[in-house]
């Protein structure tokens, strides 16, 4: 069976969810190789997670200037061992850096890229969502080693055995590329709440919450149903929440399980970052909102009387 | 650095490859929330290489590939400030994928000479991925310092602040370089009158892919690396119930949730 490279998103010596869906992805596909570029010492850190998501190998590319570089020693990674495995395809999160990190990685290797992947069948074709959920799109790579990039949440992850063989591999630096340097690193500081675009829920508020003060109507909702907060522009514009949870056609795309858009009028360029969500509720006090045209449940009312109720039926049958 | 040689990347709308999905439905409403997005990205790349000639002085040629309607944008560009333009048309780019929209830029951006910088809109949004950029950094050899919310050139170096879902990334790299920047990075300036009439007369040089010594067989559809299996449009999502709060709205969703076993 031909080999399947996953490479490997960790933060904090932990492997990121979006991962464990690809080592999914990929057993459709082949044999999974993950591929953990980073610090030294980082893959003993995760080697179990990804043997328990059926990694049959990982190569272990740690250097002390891995994280020092943007982009580049992951490229520089995935094209060696992609021209050394010659595997069924290479497999990456639709992240920003992830999508940035496998459009060179086709490029260098004069191979077709699929972006933001939906699923994957064992043919290697690839449904892809375009226009925020109005077409679904089949394709395949036809040159080269596919190229893929999976929307984190898009694929479920499911455990398997995997022996999870460390290799390791030495990377020749590649002269073209002159280095950007990283001089400085603030990331998200992981809160309580999952991530955004992984999560299995999302409750969303808009213009209509009224102040960054009363979104924690909104943040109590997600909290008693384990969900992310969201946020439409317009909310964000008024400075109720911080823009990197914006949800929309600028902001992120989201499409968990369920999806709770709480005084937010459904505006196309919103709906384009969240129609797909498997469910969709909706609380407006505007009969005639769009919201209502997409959602499954809808209640016409006051966001401020029916989501704390809602919070407190939901942590009730949560015991 | 005396002063700086700035490209700033246009893109058109749509981009050919939806354009093909488009055409048998009636999906202008999405087209015209596509346009609206790549306009206002299109402007903060323009904006912030104008505020950089400001700085530092020099001059901003902006690039952009597409049919005759890419003008429109173009002119925007000029009468917004930017010195002139580099617009590549050929009927045989129709179709032309990510990969190949990359190398006809990098292309044509190696007709350009002492390029200092290349500023592009992040695209996020629009079916490029936003990896554009990344992949012109690849094909140019430049230093990638993309998804800036702020960027500042200094000498010979250049600064980026970049911000991801991952947080913000703090990047230095010594120019010639390529950015590209997201929506927080500015607000665009509004073409004055004096833009607009002086726009007219500003130099736009059209290239075709032999002036870029590119094959027409390598570009468009039929050599695309990846090929579309099947395409079809998504059913519209459908309403479903919806009721007027009686006092029990928070109770009539988690019986509605209990009943799609998501609570
Ligand atoms: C280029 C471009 C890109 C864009 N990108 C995005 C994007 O990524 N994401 C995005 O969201 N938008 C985006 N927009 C903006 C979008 O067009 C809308 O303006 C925005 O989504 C509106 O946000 P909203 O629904 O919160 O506000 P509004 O449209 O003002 O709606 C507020 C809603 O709250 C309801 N309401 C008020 N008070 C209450 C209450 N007490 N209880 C219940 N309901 C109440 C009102 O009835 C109303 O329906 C973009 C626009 C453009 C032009």
């Amino acid at each position: 069976m031909s080999e399947v490279l996953v490479l490997v998103d960790h933060v904090d010596g932990a492997v990121r969810k979006s991962t464990l869906e690809l080592l999914t992805a990929a057993r459709r596909l082949g044999e999974p190789s993950a591929v953990v570029v980073g610090a030294p010492g980082t893959s003993a850190k995760i080697r179990e997670s990804l043997a328990g998501h059926g990694a049959a190998k990982v190569y272990v590319v740690e250097s002390d200037t891995a994280t020092d570089l943007l982009v580049t020693p992951q490229v520089d990674a995935l094209a060696l061992l992609a021209e050394r495995t010659s595997p069924a395809a290479v497999l990456v999160s639709a992240t920003a850096e992830g999508k940035e990190i496998a459009g060179r990685v086709a490029l260098r290797t004069g191979s077709g890229w699929l972006v933001d992947v939906d699923d994957i069948a064992a043919d290697g074709v690839a449904t892809q969502s375009v226009f925020g959920g109005a077409y679904v799109v089949k394709s395949k790579v036809t040159t080269g080693t596919p190229v893929i990039t999976v929307r984190p949440g898009a694929i479920d992850a499911e455990a398997a055995e995997g022996a999870a063989t460390e290799e390791a591999v030495e990377v020749p630096v590649a002269e073209a590329s002159k280095p950007v340097r990283v001089t400085g690193r603030e990331p998200v500081v992981a809160g309580d709440r999952p991530e955004l675009s992984e999560a299995s829920v999302v409750v969303s508020g808009g213009r209509g919450v009224g102040s960054a003060d009363s979104f924690s109507v909104v943040e109590e909702l997600a909290d008693a149903l384990g969900g992310a907060v969201g946020a439409s522009r317009a909310a964000v514009d008024s400075g109720y929440y911080p823009g990197q949870f914006q949800v929309g056609q600028t902001g992120k795309t989201v499409s968990p399980q369920l999806y709770v858009a709480l005084g937010i009028s459904g505006a196309i360029q919103h709906r384009a970052g969240m129609q797909t969500s498997k469910t969709i509720v909706a609380v407006n006090k505007d009969p005639e909102a769009p919201i209502f045209e997409i959602a499954d449940f809808g209640v016409v009312g006051d966001l401020f009387t029916v989501a704390p109720q809602l919070s407190q039926e939901v942590a009730k049958r949560r015991g | 650095m005396e002063t700086m040689n700035i490209v700033v990347l246009i893109k058109q709308v749509p981009d050919t490859w939806s354009e093909r999905k488009l055409t048998d439905t009636d999906h202008t409403l999405d087209r015209d929330a596509a346009d609206a997005v790549i306009d206002e990205i299109n402007e903060r790349a323009v904006e912030e290489a104008l505020l950089l000639k400001e700085a530092h002085g020099g001059k901003v040629t902006v690039v952009s590939m597409g049919p005759d309607r890419a003008t429109d944008a173009i002119r925007k560009a000029l009468s917004m400030g930017a010195d002139e333009a580099v617009h590549i048309s050929d009927a045989a780019l129709h179709g032309s994928d990510t990969i190949q929209t990359a190398k006809v830029l990098a292309s044509a951006i190696r007709t350009i000479e002492g390029v200092d910088l290349v500023v592009a809109g992040n695209e996020a949004t629009d079916g490029r991925a936003g990896a554009i950029p990344a992949m012109l950094a690849e094909l140019l050899g430049l230093p990638q310092l993309t998804h800036a919310r702020r960027v500042e050139v200094e000498g010979t170096e250049v600064r980026v602040e970049r911000e991801t879902e991952d947080g913000i990334t703090h990047l230095a790299a010594e120019l010639p370089a390529v950015v590209s920047v997201g929506e927080k990075i500015n607000e665009p300036r509004y073409p004055s009158f004096k833009g607009i009439m002086a726009a007219k007369k500003k130099p736009v040089t059209t290239l075709g892919l032999g002036d870029l010594g590119i094959d027409p067989s390598e570009v468009g559809l039929a050599a695309a690396f990846t090929s579309v299996v099947e395409s079809a449009p998504k059913p519209p999502r459908g309403a479903g119930e919806r009721v007027e709060d009686q006092g029990d709205g928070g109770v009539r969703i988690v019986e509605y949730l209990a009943a799609q076993k998501l609570v």
